[in-house]
């Protein structure tokens, strides 16, 4: 019984980070210029894709295709955020939704005509493969692996966002946006730069996912509804909050297939409706 | 199309004008029952289209008129589907009393769930109706017992229209009802949107921060029309459960909030005849191309979502009408 | 000494270490025409924002006709007697003047939420507010849509509505924020001409028409009341010269 707790709260917090790595950007872009990106998932698919065909097509092994993803991915982003995106900043939320959902449904169309419907597999490294043992439990090594990851990307980013000049800059303009373009900051850089991070990290989350969850074409709009828990219960801007939600939403997830079944994602949506409710703005939101 | 008014009498006059059915309108009613002669064969996706386009005038009155998103609508479709559904089970199988309780009911529970909706804005209002819709859905899922579960619910009776006419097999009594259902919440719509309670919502849509400026309880006006929406939703899925003798989950599931929204926005929202065209051009395009894998047909939804957002943000109607004004100078 | 229709008591508000509202107390009579100048960031919006609950104080009082409304939400207020414009155009875009005012009429007079009712059949509303609107020059434009007004007509409409709210009370956030010189004067006229018992308080930047419609002044400098005197004192006070001209020439 311990040990299958300890199983379930493992794998719920790798897929908590999965979902942090995917979620995070999203937050922190939606902070700096509310604009509610749900494309972020095609982002996330984008670069599951990407992997699929730098692993496969190109014969490049598994852990070269992360940084593709990620570059593929961000690159692509910035090129929709100046050319459409920002058109929307001024626009209702429901403008931004419907548009950048509308995004969505495209490009999962676009995956279904270019690679099928069908999941894809990819081939992991020998040391990706299995499970490591410790202390008598046995941790899937890919989930190790994950978790690592996940972690020394919240280690950058708190320190990029905390040391560096333009985390100071990107701090500035989630406070306020007025005050920031007033102390001579380019907030319209610093978000397109951001932007690109941001998607970049989703397109990296959407390569990492393919082990653990599968990739399709509806990929894109299913992990949606996760990366929109995790952003607004996390509360917009804040890497703390969107790595709390994320690590209690997956491991209420795991936890509740794992021990109540039946429930579904009841409990989920309960609790995200419990939270919001009390506090609009998120766990650790400030506004 | 506004003349300057410089007479109280103008003012009166130019109000009548904005409330009077136009012609427009009466040739759209009697267009509408060309089907019963010339296209029978398409009775069922006419009945279809014109409970949609309910359940489509439904989110109007809170997101076009009102201005509050909701992503989660279908949770009072279902509701009332299922409530008509359970109703006829329980051996009472009267189509008309039966819309009236199973809207009764979902504005009972839109109004328990208004209390909640007006205290959140932005993200967080988008997030709870999405969340209140899936959790709906899942709670329908899981009391298998009650609702049939992904088998839906079977064998439902329901009895003659006026103890007289029998939902017959092609479909003319189902399209008679849903047409009357449709009618009759269109022009009680109407009156609400042209009351001074119309307005109001009008003005929290325009202007939410002025609204406690002149002295408006807004909270309470969206909370009653929030009430009505939800009852009127309630009623299309009743009337659906109707036509077709049969509930299913579907009727609960986030594809319908959404598709509903996608409806409104093509059409145009804030004038209640564009969620009717939304829902039509939806609908029709959908069966003309059932054969297309779905995955595509989502690709011209998607794109079609992004001109409009980009292009006619007034959707189509709005775009038609300014082109109408245009023309008449 | 007439009747005090608006008084505040020693009404506080910090925004972190920034004191916006230090202790203010200030009192309205009846048919008050007073005006409230003071250098850009004084905190004279703050304070409306405070009086009209826009802003929660932080401490202190306020008394409208001597009842405590210190919690009361806005709305409370307004219907209450105590209504207010903004410096920034804040209408219905969409709507016509017509619209708006008779929204707001029937917004006061309870009939807002009367849904199975016809707008045309509140004939009363109508009718006032066609009444307004003409007051306020603005009966031609009636149905037009508000979006489409020449600016100076929209600063009409914001007193407009909040006319139609009939307050006891009106404060009045620079309500010629942005309009030219001749047709500021204009607007002044027309607020000049508002029944005699309504009490107004008034944000204005340019002293001539401070000078010429204000029966007293409050000055307020960082937050605090510096002087409240009729407008000769106020002329000749040789601080609020110094605050005044200093700020000004800091341009």
């Amino acid at each position: 019984m311990i040990g299958n707790l300890a199983i379930v709260l493992f794998d719920g917090l790798a897929f908590g980070m999965l979902l942090f790595v995917l979620s995070v950007g999203l937050s922190v872009t939606l902070g700096l210029m509310n604009f509610v990106n749900l494309a972020h998932g095609a982002f996330a698919m984008l670069g599951g894709y990407v992997t699929v065909l730098v692993t496969r097509e190109l014969g490049l092994p598994f852990l070269w295709s992360l940084p593709a993803a990620f570059i593929v991915a961000a690159l692509v982003s910035v090129g929709f955020e100046r050319t459409l995106f920002r058109r929307l900043y001024r626009a209702g939320e429901l403008n931004q939704v419907l548009f950048t959902i509308g995004l969505v449904f495209a490009a999962s169309a676009a995956a279904a005509y270019v690679f099928g419907t069908a999941q894809q597999p990819i081939q992991l490294p020998q040391f990706l493969r299995g499970v490591t043992e410790f202390a008598g439990l046995r941790f899937g090594s890919y989930r190790i692996f994950l978790i690592i990851i996940a972690l020394v990307i919240t280690g950058l980013l708190v320190l990029g966002l905390e040391y560096t000049r333009f985390g100071a800059q990107i701090r500035a303009a989630v406070d306020n946006q007025r005050a920031a373009q007033g102390l001579g900051i380019d907030v319209d850089t610093v978000f397109a730069v951001t932007f690109a991070l941001g998607s970049g990290l989703a397109g990296l989350g959407g390569a990492l996912a393919i082990e653990m969850v599968g990739l399709d074409p509806s990929f894109g709009f299913h992990y949606l509804v996760y990366m929109m828990i995790v952003v607004s219960v996390g509360g917009l801007g804040s890497i703390a909050g969107s790595f709390v939600a994320a690590s209690l939403l997956g491991i209420a997830d795991v936890a509740g297939k794992y021990f109540v079944p039946d429930l579904g994602a009841f409990m989920i949506y309960l609790i995200m409706i419990a939270v919001l409710f009390l506090r609009p703005q998120g766990l650790f939101g400030k506004r | 199309m506004t003349t300057p008014a410089s007479s109280t009498a103008d003012n009166h006059a130019w109000l009548r004008r904005q409330a009077r059915w136009s012609p427009y309108e009466l040739a759209f009613w009697l267009a509408v029952l060309i089907p019963f002669w010339v296209f029978p064969t398409y009775l069922t996706l006419a009945s279809q289209i014109a409970i949609t386009a309910l359940f489509a005038v439904s989110v109007d009155l809170v997101l076009g008129y009102a201005g509050i998103v909701t992503l989660g609508h279908a949770m009072f479709f279902g509701l009332g589907a299922y409530a008509a559904g359970l109703l006829t089970k329980a051996g009472w199988g009267e189509p008309l009393s039966g819309l009236v309780l199973s809207g009764l009911l979902t504005a009972l529970v839109g109004l328990l769930v208004s209390f909640m909706i007006v205290r959140v804005q932005h993200l967080a209002l988008l997030m709870i109706t999405l969340g209140l819709g899936l959790l709906t859905a899942e709670l329908a899922n899981s009391l298998g017992w009650l609702t049939g579960g992904t088998d839906g619910l079977q064998g439902v009776d329901v009895w003659p229209v006026f103890n007289h006419f029998e939902f017959d097999l092609w479909g003319y009594t189902a399209y008679a009802y849903a047409l009357a259902a449709l009618f009759v919440g269109v022009a009680a719509a109407r009156r609400i949107v042209h009351s001074s309670f119309g307005l109001s919502l009008r003005g929290v849509r325009e202007n939410l921060n002025r609204m406690p400026a002149i002295g408006s309880p807004w909270r309470r006006h969206l909370q009653i029309v929030y009430t009505i929406s939800a009852g009127m939703a309630g009623i299309a899925g009743a009337v659906l459960t109707h036509t077709t003798e049969t509930v299913s989950l579907d009727s609960l599931s986030f594809q319908r909030s959404a598709d509903v929204v996608v409806m409104l926005i093509l059409g145009g929202t804030g004038r209640l005849y564009g969620a009717i065209l939304g829902a039509a051009i939806f609908m029709i395009a959908r069966d003309q191309l059932s054969d297309m894998n779905p995955q595509y047909w989502y690709f011209w939804i998607g794109l079609l979502l992004m001109l409009v957002v980009l292009f006619m943000p007034k959707g189509i109607l709005g775009g038609l009408s300014g082109l109408l004004r245009r023309l008449g100078g | 000494m007439s009747e005090i229709m608006l008084a505040t008591q020693s009404v506080r508000k910090s925004f972190g270490s920034l004191e916006v509202a230090r202790d203010v107390s200030i009192e309205l009579p009846r048919g008050a025409r007073h005006a409230l100048i003071g250098p850009n960031g004084a905190g004279k919006t703050t304070l409306i924002n405070l009086i009209t609950g826009q802003l929660a104080p932080d401490g202190g009082r306020i008394l409208l006709e001597g009842v405590d409304i210190t919690h009361a939400p806005v709305a409370a207020r307004v219907r209450r007697g105590l209504t207010r414009t903004f410096q920034i155009n804040t209408l219905f875009p969409d709507l016509t003047p017509l619209e708006s005012v008779v929204m707001a009429i029937c917004e006061r007079e309870g009939k807002a939420a009367q849904f199975w009712r016809p707008l045309t059949s509140h004939g009363d509303a109508i009718d006032e507010a066609h009444e307004i609107l003409a007051r306020l020059r603005l009966a031609d434009e009636a149905t037009r849509t508000t979006r489409h007004l020449p600016y100076g007509k929209q600063r009409l409409l914001e007193i407009a509505l909040a006319l139609a709210t009939k307050p006891k009370v009106l404060l009045l956030d620079e309500p010629a924020a942005g309009v030219p010189k001749d047709e500021s004067a204009m607007l002044f006229s027309v607020i000049d001409a508002l029944p005699e018992d309504m009490t107004i308080l008034f944000i204005e930047h340019d002293m001539s028409i401070v000078f010429t419609f204000a029966s007293r002044i409050i000055v307020l400098v960082a937050g605090g009341v510096l002087l409240e005197a009729d407008p000769d004192t106020v002329r000749s006070d040789p601080r609020v010269r110094e605050v005044y001209l200093g700020s000004a020439h800091g341009h």
